[in-house]
């Protein structure tokens, strides 16, 4: 391990790698670079949400260390890194979805607009209202189209009668831009459609709720080229409303849609920038060797 | 040789073909770049002689043991003397049982009558002519068979594909069983029935109110007139199964989403073997249970709220019978629940909705045709039960919704139409069948509603 550590100039040393508390397993060995904080601009000054300390365990496991961030208001934050860094759990914290998750517990100072979201008062239900999440595969409910999309609305009771409902369902299509493709099918089952237009169906579904945050979390990564497009256009317009926070494997997707990029390495913020920055001229080591593709 | 000596020969002369025709293939092989230029691997091959030596000598073993005794018995009749040969039918084998008993006994030499003594050795001597036969003919053919196939062996051989398209035969035959053993039951039970239909009309069966099943074998007997009114069992199964089910779907269902999205790990791994036990537990049981337990109980409360309830009631036997089809519904649908992707969940939570909210609108839905059909499964078990009924509600058909009062069901009164000493041809026992066609139907119906609610659904479940 030494070896290969010292033929890389400016590396530390390997005694500073043994003192590092925590080792996580089946790393690699060009992994083995010290992280000491994260450097580059995680602190911004109209935050929408953010974290201090966060530190997040799987029982015994420790998936996220220390992680400092704050999400700007309607800015693209873009999280990269290799699998396994924690950018999706990081994701999941946003939203106490890992609330689902029995063994999972979550450490640190979590804010959205100020309040404590992890706090006693803070009722995930309710924060999941305005942190809409969007996941990897697209996930319609077995109902039909419209359903869909009304299922939130109808739950917060969003809309007071069928009329201001078929309003608010147009109104989420029409802004995921699938409206056009499904307006003579809305009693259709959503599950028939394809895959993006299914992905673009839960984004109604998200946006339909009214949230000021919406997390992403490798929403194109089982779409095709052209379906990614839809959908990176459809972000585009998005953020002029909300604020949003993507998981993607694709560097080019994070250096396409996103205002600022952090990069997760084995449960550690590394380095958060400017997206033109991160990917021109990043700051970190690690962070480097991964854009450029020297692993990951 | 004994039929169980040439079977065990015969295996013994597989197993041997079997490793012949394996060693024969890579005998005959050569090897080009480390593979054997066989088309099958080498085991195809071996299988191959093993199905060329075992299949016709199975099948003329099968053909000579069905028709050995018809053709010597008839070979022994046509040496018997005009005047034997020309009796009835019936005397005629009672002569061939005589001769048959004479040669398996071998005290043909005791028998007084000379013909007979003499026909009976002919009997034994053609016996023995076959069995000798059966032994060489069916040990040739299986060597014939094997000599054969380990001629045909050689590399381009296609041995894989014979031997798939013999297992496919196979697996048709298995499947055919099957379903020429539901034909069977099907026809036996609607010939019986339209043999009753002669006796009975169908409109009698089918909207008669009242169920009295008396005939007599005199006509001045009382209740000399049997009548066939199907209506009052028919109302009594559907009023017991309901109740069964009114219990049942709730509770099945409640305690399959307690199981799958409430219940820790620990709780779960000893409440759904328990539960599954109260499937396992006899009906007959579970009827004294009802009868013993539950019908005094009954009555014991309606009495101390002024309600008269007979001490064997609808409602005593429908409870017992819903807790007994419990592990149908719940244990089905938590199979169905638990097997609804996590993403549905998620998704769901991700909007904020809350965990009830999440069951009702989500996951029930996707989970709706295998619970339907776990409630259909228990439905069709709570029709064709008998023994609770017959211990709780008794035997009185009498054509009433109240579930306090007696009533009774199809299978039993097919159970005390057959039990005991019965004529087949008294329209009595023929009811039997056609009260089980009714049920035959009915459960096709619960099936066909079943799969087309089953098939409306399952294209939106991802």
């Amino acid at each position: 391990m030494s070896d290969i550590l010292n033929t890389v100039p400016g590396m530390p040393s390997a005694d500073s790698l043994e003192r590092s508390e925590v080792k996580p397993e089946n790393h690699r060995s060009e992994f083995d670079v010290e992280i000491n904080g994260t450097v580059g601009k995680p602190f911004v000054d109209n935050a929408k949400m953010s974290s201090r300390n966060c530190n997040v365990f799987y029982g015994d496991k420790q998936a996220i260390f220390d992680v400092d961030l704050d999400i700007g208001n309607n800015e693209i934050l873009a999280m990269i890194g290799p699998s396994g860094c924690g950018k999706s759990t990081y994701l999941r914290v946003l939203n106490r979805m890992n609330d689902t998750i029995p063994i999972c517990r979550v450490e640190g100072e979590h804010t959205l607009d100020g309040e404590d979201i992890y706090g006693k008062k803070t009722d995930p239900v309710l924060l999941r209202a305005r942190v809409g999440m969007v996941f990897q595969k697209p996930n319609p409910f077995p109902k039909s189209i419209y359903d869909n999309v009304a299922y939130g609305a109808r739950l917060h009771g969003l809309a007071s009668n069928r009329s201001e409902l078929d309003d608010l369902v147009e109104a989420s299509l029409i802004k995921a831009g699938l409206f056009k493709e499904v307006k003579d099918d809305l009693q259709k089952p959503g599950t028939g459609l394809s895959g993006g237009q299914q992905q673009r169906l839960c984004i109604a579904r998200a946006i339909a709720v009214d949230p000021e945050v919406i997390l992403m979390d490798e929403p194109t990564s089982a779409l095709d080229p052209i379906a990614t497009a839809t959908i990176e256009e459809l972000m585009d317009e998005l953020k002029s409303k909300y604020t949003i926070a993507i998981v993607t494997h694709s560097m080019q997707q994070a250096a396409r849609v996103s205002q600022r990029t952090a990069y997760f390495h084995l449960g550690k913020l590394v380095e958060v920038n400017e997206t033109d920055k991160v990917f021109t001229n990043p700051e970190h080591q690690l962070t480097e060797n991964y854009i450029t593709g020297r692993f990951g | 040789m004994p039929t169980q000596t040439i079977i065990i020969t015969l295996i013994a002369l597989l197993i041997f073909s079997y490793f012949l025709g394996q060693k024969r293939s890579i005998a005959v092989s050569s090897i080009n770049n480390g593979r054997r230029d066989l088309h099958s691997r080498p085991h195809y091959y071996g299988y191959m002689v093993a199905i060329w030596a075992g299949i016709p000598a199975v099948l003329i073993l099968l053909l000579w043991t069905a028709f050995n005794n018809s053709i010597v018995t008839s070979l022994t009749i046509s040496t018997l003397p005009e005047s034997m040969q020309t009796q009835s039918k019936d005397s005629l084998g009672l002569v061939v049982n005589e001769l048959r008993n004479l040669a398996d006994s071998g005290q043909i030499a005791d028998e007084a009558d000379p013909i007979k003594r003499e026909a009976a050795s002919h009997y034994q001597r053609l016996q023995g002519i076959s069995k000798l036969a059966k032994t060489v003919i069916v040990l040739v053919v299986a060597l014939l068979g094997m000599i054969y196939a380990w001629r045909l062996i050689n590399p381009e051989l296609r041995a894989r594909n014979v031997v798939e398209k013999v297992i496919r035969v196979a697996m048709i035959l298995c499947a055919c069983i099957a379903i020429l053993s539901t034909v069977g039951i099907v026809f036996s039970v609607l010939f019986e029935s339209i043999r009753f239909f002669e006796a009975v009309p169908p409109s009698d069966f089918l909207f008669g109110t009242k169920w009295s099943p008396q005939t007599s074998i005199r006509s001045d007997q009382v209740g000399s007139s049997g009548s066939f009114g199907a209506i009052p069992l028919f109302v009594g199964t559907l009023l017991i199964s309901t109740i069964a089910l009114v219990i049942a779907v709730p509770l099945g269902l409640m305690s399959a989403i307690y199981l799958s999205e409430y219940a820790s790990k620990s709780v779960r791994a000893f409440a759904k073997p328990t539960l599954e036990i109260l499937a396992g537990i006899p009906t007959v049981v579970y009827g004294f249970f009802a009868a013993l337990t539950v019908a005094p109980f009954l009555r014991d409360l309606g009495e101390s709220i002024g309600l008269s309830v007979a001490s064997e009631s609808a409602l005593a036997a429908g409870l017992v019978m819903g807790i007994m089809i419990i592990p149908f519904v719940s244990s089905l649908s938590d199979d169905v629940i638990s097997a609804v992707p996590q993403a549905m969940r998620d998704g769901s939570y991700g909007m904020g909705a809350t965990k009830s909210e999440t069951i009702r609108q989500v996951i029930i839905p996707a989970a709706l045709p295998g619970i339907v059909g776990g409630i259909l499964l228990a439905a069709s078990r709570a029709i064709g039960e008998t023994m609770i009924v017959v211990m709780a509600a008794g035997l009185s058909a009498k054509l009433t919704i109240n579930p306090l009062e007696a009533v009774t069901t199809v299978t039993v009164q097919i159970v005390t139409l057959l039990t005991g000493d019965q004529e087949f041809d008294s329209p009595k026992t023929l009811a039997a069948f056609a009260l089980g066609l009714g049920l035959f139907v009915i459960t096709l119906l619960l099936n066909i509603v079943a799969l087309h609610i089953i098939r409306k659904y399952r294209e939106q479940y991802e």
